[in-house]
């Protein structure tokens, strides 16, 4: 197995606003994540958490330093670069973000077909895997409007993995469910990721999520001021 | 349907789901679609109908060349021509014959509805200068007071038009005259008179006792065959010492009448006028849905992007909404459209009608201009930041 980092990050400073308004987020990161592994990312609001998680993302230019995204360096990268990584990214967001004209399994093709070309019978099937995976088998041609929140949710996380991502972001995946719906989504984030060998970052508080992670890593006005590693606790 | 989408796409037909899903709506911007076509529709159609009014009286004659007055916009239009020229232009080697065209507007006062024929005066033994159709009965017109008669005037019948014959005439009183139509030819009611008439040039002058035979309203000349009238009209500019004549060529002046009813007169640009309003309506109609829609799913589009999908995507999911509404709102706009100028052209007689090519400018129309909103409203994708998802 591949043992390179999947994420590399040293000397990493980001900024907001211009001139006189501009305002360090970042610090001075330095950062790897391990295939496979399967991160938390905890601090008080405003702590950098979600920017670290966009830069990573590609879903923000880097400004200062190194971030290297499996094998490639993304200071320096073009947006066309961007958009060509973030395919190899799964997202899970705090709001399911499906579309509402869409029914769960073709919004589950919306992550297989992001590459185009794959074929439309195979991203069928791979939807209809997946939420099978997810427990939501009898619910595929349902439109959100019509599911719960927690089930909306399994559906989101069953877009984020169908595509096969070698990294997965979350941003406070259980934030919007109640205790039942948001033990289901961590279980089954846990229990595919390490079925696939697929390295996980994700922002929480959750306490449930925090006490199943191998890594905590705690931000504070920007830096990275905490490290736990948990590894074989879970 | 959304089967069909998939295949030709390639990719799930969102721009189809996203439209239906919201029944309503999609239903209401069809219906705006479908009515910008009908506006269009039936100005073009009256814009055309025009064109075919306004040429009709031309095809009852076979010139080459025409010499009119200078104030002459049109053949009912303008001052007289003095018949000197005429023989002046004989002398030109390439012109073969010449006669006067006299107009004027016999009326027929009926119980029913007055009939303003607008009428001919023509030597009735140049069959030469007429239309093959009417050339046949042109003999009859060598009895005084004899007219041919237009078979789809407005207010004529048909009943009526079909019994005149030279065996069974109808007489009426116009001008403290008697006419008698002794036969009918194909016309039909403009937007200036309700039909035409033709009369022998000494009946006109006896109908019209000011109008002298020395001056008809234009000239018509015919050409050797296989000469140029373009060559022979320039010639003549310099046979003819009135500068201040029209000499064109017959087919010229029938286009410049044209071209002046629709620029010059209000008719013709309030339907000129009409056309873009009605293009406007909907290009505003389907940018106002598109864009609406794109603000609608700012967050979904969000999310795809995050995922990967790139700007061509986007762009894709619009021109596909653009797409379907021109064209399922053109079906409702053409079926209109039709209806309303069929039904037009059967209460004002004028030659209204739906043609296949005013069909197809119209479908090209709306297809593009919907697919140009779709791009214009394609802009307020760039509000759609993925970062600002989380």
């Amino acid at each position: 197995m591949d043992t390179a980092p999947i994420v590399t990050i040293r000397a990493l400073n980001h900024w907001f606003g211009d001139g006189a308004a501009r305002k360090q987020a970042l610090f001075d990161i330095n950062l790897r994540l391990e295939p496979g592994s399967f991160t938390a990312l905890v601090g008080p609001s405003g702590s950098g958490k979600t920017t670290l998680l966009t830069l990573i993302g590609c879903l923000r230019m880097v400004q200062d330093g190194s971030l290297r995204l499996l094998g490639q360096e993304l200071h320096g990268a073009s947006g066309a670069q961007l958009v060509a990584m973030r395919r190899r990214l799964g997202f899970i967001f705090q709001a399911h973000n499906l579309h509402e004209s869409l029914t769960a399994g073709q919004n589950v093709m919306m992550g297989a077909q992001v590459d185009g070309g794959v074929r439309h019978d195979r991203a069928t099937l791979a939807a209809h895997h997946l939420l099978g995976l997810v427990g939501l088998a009898g619910r595929v041609d349902y439109l959100p409007a019509n599911l719960s929140g927690g089930q909306k949710q399994r559906v989101a996380v069953a877009r984020a993995l169908v595509g096969n991502p070698d990294l997965l972001l979350a941003d406070e995946p259980t934030a919007a469910l109640d205790r039942n719906s948001a033990s289901d989504v961590v279980d089954l984030l846990r229990r595919i990721g390490s079925a696939r060998g697929m390295t996980t970052l994700l922002v929480t508080h959750d306490t449930r999520i925090l006490d199943r992670a191998d890594r905590i890593l705690t931000l504070e006005d920007g830096r990275i001021v905490g490290e736990e590693d948990r590894q074989g606790k879970g | 349907m959304s089967g069909l989408f998939q295949r030709l796409l390639g990719r799930l037909p969102i721009g189809w789901l996203q439209l239906t899903h919201n029944p309503m709506r999609f239903a209401a911007a069809l219906t705006g679609v479908a009515f910008a076509n009908v506006l269009v529709f039936v100005q073009l159609g009256i814009m055309n109908s025009m064109g075919t009014a306004v040429l009709r009286p031309y095809t009852f004659f076979k010139a080459d060349v025409m010499i009119s007055a200078t104030d002459a916009n049109g053949l009912t239009d303008g001052g007289n021509v003095a018949r000197q020229w005429l023989l002046q232009a004989l002398a030109d080697p390439d012109v073969t014959g010449g006669t006067g065209l006299f107009i004027g507007t016999v009326p027929w006062d009926r119980a029913e509805a007055d009939i303003g024929f607008t009428t001919f005066g023509i030597d009735p033994a140049r069959t030469d200068f007429v239309a093959d159709g009417i050339a046949g009965d042109l003999a009859l017109l060598e009895v005084q007071d004899a007219a041919l008669m237009d078979r789809l005037a407005r207010g004529l019948t048909r009943e009526e038009a079909a019994a005149i014959r030279p065996q069974s005439p109808r007489a009426f009183e116009t001008q403290g005259r008697t006419l008698t139509a002794y036969s009918t030819f194909a016309g039909g009611g403009g937007f200036g008179g309700d039909g035409y008439m033709i009369v022998s040039d000494q009946t006109f002058l006896s109908l019209f006792p000011a109008r002298n035979s020395a001056a008809p309203d234009h000239i018509l000349l015919r050409l050797r065959t296989g000469a140029d009238s373009a060559t022979v009209v320039a010639r003549l500019k310099g046979l003819i010492s009135d500068e201040t004549l029209r000499i064109r060529s017959y087919a010229d002046a029938g286009q410049e009448e044209l071209t002046f009813q629709q620029t010059r007169r209000p008719t013709g640009i309030i339907f000129g006028f009409g056309v873009l309003i009605g293009v406007l309506v909907g290009l505003v109609i389907v940018y106002q849905v598109l864009s609406t829609d794109v603000a609608d799913h700012l967050r979904e589009y969000a999310t795809f992007k995050a995922m990967g999908y790139g700007p061509s995507f986007f762009l894709g999911i619009v021109l596909e909404e653009a797409l379907i509404l021109g064209t399922l709102g053109f079906l409702p706009g053409f079926a209109i459209g039709a209806t309303i100028l069929t039904v037009m052209g059967k209460v004002t007689t004028l030659p209204l009608a739906m043609t296949p090519s005013m069909a197809a400018i119209v479908f090209a129309g709306t297809v593009a201009f919907s697919a140009l909103s779709g791009a214009i409203a394609t802009r307020r994708l760039a509000a759609a930041d993925p970062a600002d998802l989380f």
